[in-house]
Formats: C-alpha cells, structure tokens, sequence
C-alpha cells in the first residue's frame, strides 16, 4: 500500500474547460516533489470557506505533469463544495490527503479502450498517458451529452485515438457510449469511468462481448481511507467492501450489477 | 513540565486523547498522518460476537457541520479480531480499547470474555446506544433496566476496566449514567449519536438506506457539552466526553465540563492528523493557563 499524506497544496493554474467543469492544476506548497500517483487513485480535497459543507470531497486525479510539478484535478461543479472549491482564486492554498485508494490495471500490453462519460473522463488521461508511456496502445471514447460538454479532447488526443459519442450529436457520433462504432472492435480490457447508468450499461456490453472490463466507482464516502465504513459496494467475493480502500476502481466480475 | 496523564478506573491513560469507535478504524488506518503511541489510547470499531455485513448503501449524507451515518456495525467478529487484528495492533505503545456490541445480554458476555485474556486490551466500552441496528444497541441504552441489564451481565464476566458507552436518545441522560455505575460500571461515555434523518427532496426518498441513522459532528457539540456536564454532576466514575470535537480547544471544553478524557471521532474524517494536534494543544493550554496537571482541568468550569 502507498504511503499516505496530508498535505498543502497552491492551486498555480485553474480554468473553465465546459460550462460544468473545470481544470485546477495544484502544486506541493512547500516545494518538493509529487507523492508517487497511479492512475485511478484519488484525493480527498478540503473545502475551505463554504457555508454548508462539512467534509472534504473526493477528486479522482486527472493528470500528474511531471514537467511542471502539477497535480490536475477535474472538478464538476456539483454543489455547494465543489463551488467553493472551484472559486479559489489562483494562489490559494489547498489542503490535500492523497494518495487514496486502488488505481486502474496499468500493466502495458495488449489493445485498450478507455469509456469516459461526463466529468468521469477525468481519471483515463493520466491512465492514457501511463500506458502510451508504456508502448500499450490506447483508445478513447468519450461521452457527453453535446460538444460543450466535452472536456480536454485535445489532452486525450496526446495520448491515444479519440473516438467521441455526444448525446445530441453535435461531435462525433450520436448516442451513447456503447453505441459508439468502436465498440465492435476487439479490446483485451476495457476501463471506465462516468455516471453509474454508463458504466452499467458497459459493463453489459463488456460481458457480451466477453472483455475484462474495470470501472471506477463514486460511492459516497467521508473518510476516504477505509475506517468509517459508509461509501460500501457489495461485492461477490467480499460482501461489503469500502470503495475508498479496495476502490474506487473494481472489475466488473467483482461487482453485482 | 506538564502531566498530561489521566485515570479512568485503574486504566492509566498517557493523555486524556482518545478515538472514537467506528471513526478511526483499526488505528493502521491512520498510522501515516498521526503517531499512534502519541495518544492516550485507541477505541476500536464495534466488535460483535459473529460477522456483520452492516446496513446496505447507502449510509451516510452530510448535513449542516456534521454527517448521519447508518453504517449498522459492520465488523468481522470478535474471533477474527483476536487471530487478525490484534496481533498486527497490540504493540503500539497506547491503550487499545475495544468497544463492543450486541443484539442481546450474552452477546455482549462472550464477547467480552473473549476479550478479556488479551493483555494489550487495556479496557473495554460496551456500546449500549448504537441508533443504526434492529436488535440490541441504543435499545439497551434508553432504559434504566436495560442499561444494568447489559452492564451487570458484563461486569460479573469482565475483570478489567468496563467504560459504558451512552445514548443521548432519552430524557435524562443522568438516570441512565447513574444506572450503569451502580451495577458496575468503571466509567461512562457520552455521547453516541444523535438519531436523526434528512430526505432528498428532489427524489423525495430518504438520504439512508435505513431512513434514519446517527447524527455526529460539531453540530451536536453544545448538547453533548451540555449532557457531560450534567452526567459529572450525577456520577461518581470517570466520564470521557465526545460529541463533535473537531480541535483542541473543543476537548478542553469537555474537560471543563467535566469529563476526564475525551474521544475524537468525526474529526478524524476531515483531518486525519487531527487528534496528534489535540494532544499539543492540550499541554499548551496547560502550560498558558498555569496548570500543572491535565487532571486540573476536569469540571474546572467556573460558574
């Protein structure tokens, strides 16, 4: 298990990439270098200066750039915390706990496709760029419900084919995810992230078409380390497990949708 | 140089920090954000006699400065504490506590007898008052009758220190803290959960799985002072105070009302290094205020 750290972070660069979302890129406070980050893996953000929120919200991590020192965290604007959160202005110091729970399989090899709906793209960049890195063939399919609404395409673009499914249409094609062309390309694994109806029906997809599929879940959860027990999933091997620690990212085979 | 250290019964505690059950895992948990053997000791999650899966997702909402939970004491058991757990935790140079639940009167008895031969577990807290189960729990803990029911039945079979955990589910917390100690109970604490409920309106179902479950966070802190107060008043025996705590000078306020130690809980979750912080601010409070002992500050209100 990765050793874990609370930590001040300074938010150097943020911006709005689509009416719901936006981009914080955060570095350590005090200089230093990132704790080591696997794809998939999350932070648990403090929201300082709102009203009504109480406890830190989890933020799975998009983007570590090592050029730059940056951790990037993609934020949808979903209540009264993530606001708060988003309406730090540029120098603000942002408490983290990070690096929190199990990422994505990135052992290299073999083709993958990597589903991302809404702000749920956000973990496949980093998972993308690991694995180009790595010499494994990546390709991305991307969904929202219209162009707007599309986050970082030109991030993803870096790092892998991108194929897109709006759900008006007005980029790429129309529909869903799962009824993108793509999906009737073979894959060796299929990993995925977005709203839960998404990755359900992804998971069925996975199953007809026999892929090994992983996807992330977002459980409600308070302390993101595994002691309070709240953000459980039940599984088929271990009963009530917490998202947080044995998550956030599961195989479909573990789960019982 | 301030002593820091309190007594709860024949428990010696190295400072008045305690964690509270069901908040801060197993301790390993947080063992990369606070140094375990620098609190007073560690309340471990609700043990059980046999397995609990708990309730189902989900099992907890934010609400104003605080959180419902309906986690429903999911645990192991007791038997696998003991093989697992126990030998990976018992070396850590603090007190581990375990708090214990049950359905009915020898749940609690068995385990607690199996409890009792591990020298590292220092005491036990019999949680009498947990609102997110069917059977047992706070049903025990909002009468007299079952509250003695309980801690009688557990003194006859435990030799060390017993601490009963109370509801804050009734009309006079100081009847039932009153009960417990006449039937042998070593020291109380207070307070658990408070029940409450939120409804998601836009769905107009409710937020828990189980509708209503356990309120914590400093939104009940000025009830809970309120109730450790009067318990101090009402009691003999130690009372460790808890209930929102979310720094230092909020554990201080319970010792002022009374309480000779405190437990941390909902705070772990926002700031994990959270009860190393209590323990400094503590000694510097001391140190400010001209006392020399931790033990000066207990029910030192002035009114």
């Amino acid at each position: 298990m990765t050793k874990k750290y609370i930590q001040d972070f300074t938010l150097v660069d943020k911006r709005q990439v689509t009416p719901a979302c936006h981009l914080l890129k955060l570095a350590p406070a005090r200089g230093g270098s990132l704790p080591t980050m696997l794809p998939g893996q999350f932070v648990q953000v403090e929201v300082a200066g709102s009203k009504t929120t109480f406890l830190r919200r989890p933020i799975s991590v998009n983007f570590v750039d090592s050029c730059d020192n940056t951790l990037w965290l993609l934020v949808r604007c979903a209540g009264e915390g993530t606001v708060s959160l988003v309406n730090n202005p540029v120098g603000a110091t942002v408490n983290l706990v990070l690096p929190l729970g199990n990422g994505f399989d990135a052992t290299p090899g073999g083709r993958r496709l990597l589903i991302g709906g809404g702000v749920g793209v956000a973990p496949l960049l980093y998972l993308g760029k690991v694995l180009r890195d790595a010499g494994t063939s990546v390709t991305f399919l991307l969904g929202a419900r219209s162009a707007a609404d599309l986050a970082l395409v030109e991030e993803f673009e870096k790092y892998g084919s991108v194929c897109i499914s709006t759900e008006d249409g007005s980029r790429g094609e129309r529909g869903f995810v799962t009824m993108h062309s793509v999906m009737n390309e073979s894959f060796d694994l299929i990993q995925c992230c977005g709203p839960m109806p998404m990755m359900k029906a992804v998971a069925r997809k996975a199953r007809e078409m026999g892929t090994p599929c992983e996807v992330s879940l977002e459980n409600l959860m308070a302390c993101g380390i595994g002691a309070c027990l709240c953000c459980v999933e039940d599984t088929t091997d271990g009963g009530n497990v917490c998202v947080c620690k044995e998550g956030p990212v599961f195989n479909i085979d573990r789960l019982k949708w | 140089m301030v002593d820091l250290s309190v007594k709860i019964g024949e428990l010696e505690l190295k400072n008045p920090v305690l964690t509270a059950s069901g908040t801060f895992g197993y301790g390993e948990e947080f063992s990369d954000f606070v140094d375990l053997s620098k609190l007073g000791g560690f309340i471990v999650k609700g043990t059980t006699l046999n397995h609990r899966e708990g309730n189902p997702y989900p099992r907890m909402v934010e609400t104003p400065s605080g959180m419902l939970n309906a986690v429903g004491l999911q645990n192991k058991g007791v038997d696998y504490f003991i093989e697992h757990i126990y030998p990976r935790i018992k070396d850590v140079d603090s007190r581990i506590i375990v708090n214990v639940s049950g359905a009915q009167v020898p749940d609690y008895v068995a385990v607690c007898e199996k409890l009792a031969p591990l020298d590292k577990v220092a005491a036990v807290e019999i949680n009498i008052s947990c609102p997110n189960v069917k059977q047992g729990g706070m049903a025990f803990g909002t009468t007299c009758a079952g509250a003695e029911s309980v801690t009688a039945a557990v003194r006859k079979a435990y030799p060390k220190t017993m601490i009963v955990k109370l509801s804050p589910n009734v009309t006079d917390v100081a009847e039932i803290a009153r009960a417990v100690e006449a039937t042998g109970a070593d020291a109380v604490s207070l307070t658990n959960t408070f029940l409450g409920m939120a409804i998601n309106t836009e769905t107009r179902r409710p937020c828990l799985s189980t509708i209503t479950g356990g309120l914590s966070g400093p939104c009940i802190r000025p009830i809970a002072v309120r109730m450790v107060w009067q318990v101090a008043k009402a009691v003999k025996v130690p009372v460790v105070g808890l209930g929102g705590i979310m720094n230092g000078r909020d554990a201080v306020e319970f010792m002022l009302a009374g309480a000779t130690a405190i437990q941390v809980g909902t705070a772990n979750f926002i700031d994990p290094s959270v009860t190393g912080k209590i323990v400094d601010y503590i000694e510097d409070y001391l140190r400010r205020h001209g006392f020399n002992s931790a033990t000066q500050l207990i029910g030192a209100m002035e009114a």
